[in-house]
């Protein structure tokens, strides 16, 4: 009883130490896109986390609890694709360091044909 | 124990929140304004989820549920918005 209730509690202060990575990185990161990438996918993984966790402490809001962890899953990397997408469109500059740009060059391919 | 190490995730959680408040005031552009927006939202799902277990009252649940479907919904609208229009 009270090892189930110890490693719910441990999951869930996992999950905080993910969601405050994710502000920490949406802060110092230099790039939109950066912060984008280091925003959303460690909030996502802190909050999945924290979620299971007090179902851990809770087996009878597992359900409910599930129900938003798979809600969080699927509509998180769509609402951070279509941001990128539009920052991309609208011309936001990228850091000195970036390395490659696909959805560029194959915009750019499409004009050229 | 149980009680302060979920008081501690808490307190962590909302020093996300206030990292990412920091972005939302200060950022150069309104992309980075929305992402560090999807950011707080998604971390008060969790501190809601807390509360509820705090207040001992699983309806807080449905709360949470209906804030991230809004939260969604709103970056997905002002994405779409600054892309190409309405």
């Amino acid at each position: 009883m009270e090892i189930r209730e110890l490693i719910g509690a441990l999951v869930t202060l996992m999950g905080s130490i993910f969601i405050f990575l994710g502000g920490l990185g949406i802060v110092r990161m230099p790039d939109l896109f950066n912060r984008i990438q280091a925003g959303t996918k460690a909030s996502t993984l802190g909050t999945i986390l924290s979620l299971i966790g007090l179902s851990i402490i809770n087996p009878a809001w597992i359900w409910k609890l599930l129900v938003i962890v798979f809600f969080v899953l699927i509509t998180n990397p769509v609402s951070s694709n279509v941001i990128s997408r539009a920052a991309h469109f609208r011309g936001t500059k990228m850091t000195d360091k970036t390395v490659t740009d696909l959805l560029g060059e194959s915009q750019n391919k499409t004009k050229e044909e | 124990m149980v009680n302060s190490i979920l008081f501690a995730a808490g307190v962590l959680m909302a020093l996300g929140i206030l990292l990412a408040l920091i972005r939302f005031i200060k950022g150069p552009d309104v992309t980075d304004r929305t992402i560090a927006f999807d950011v707080m939202t998604v971390a008060s799902i969790s501190v809601i989820a807390l509360i509820a277990h705090f207040a001992g009252r699983i309806i807080y649940m449905d709360v949470a549920l209906v804030y991230g479907l809004l939260s969604f919904l709103s970056v997905v609208v002002i994405g779409r918005y600054i892309e190409r229009g309405l």
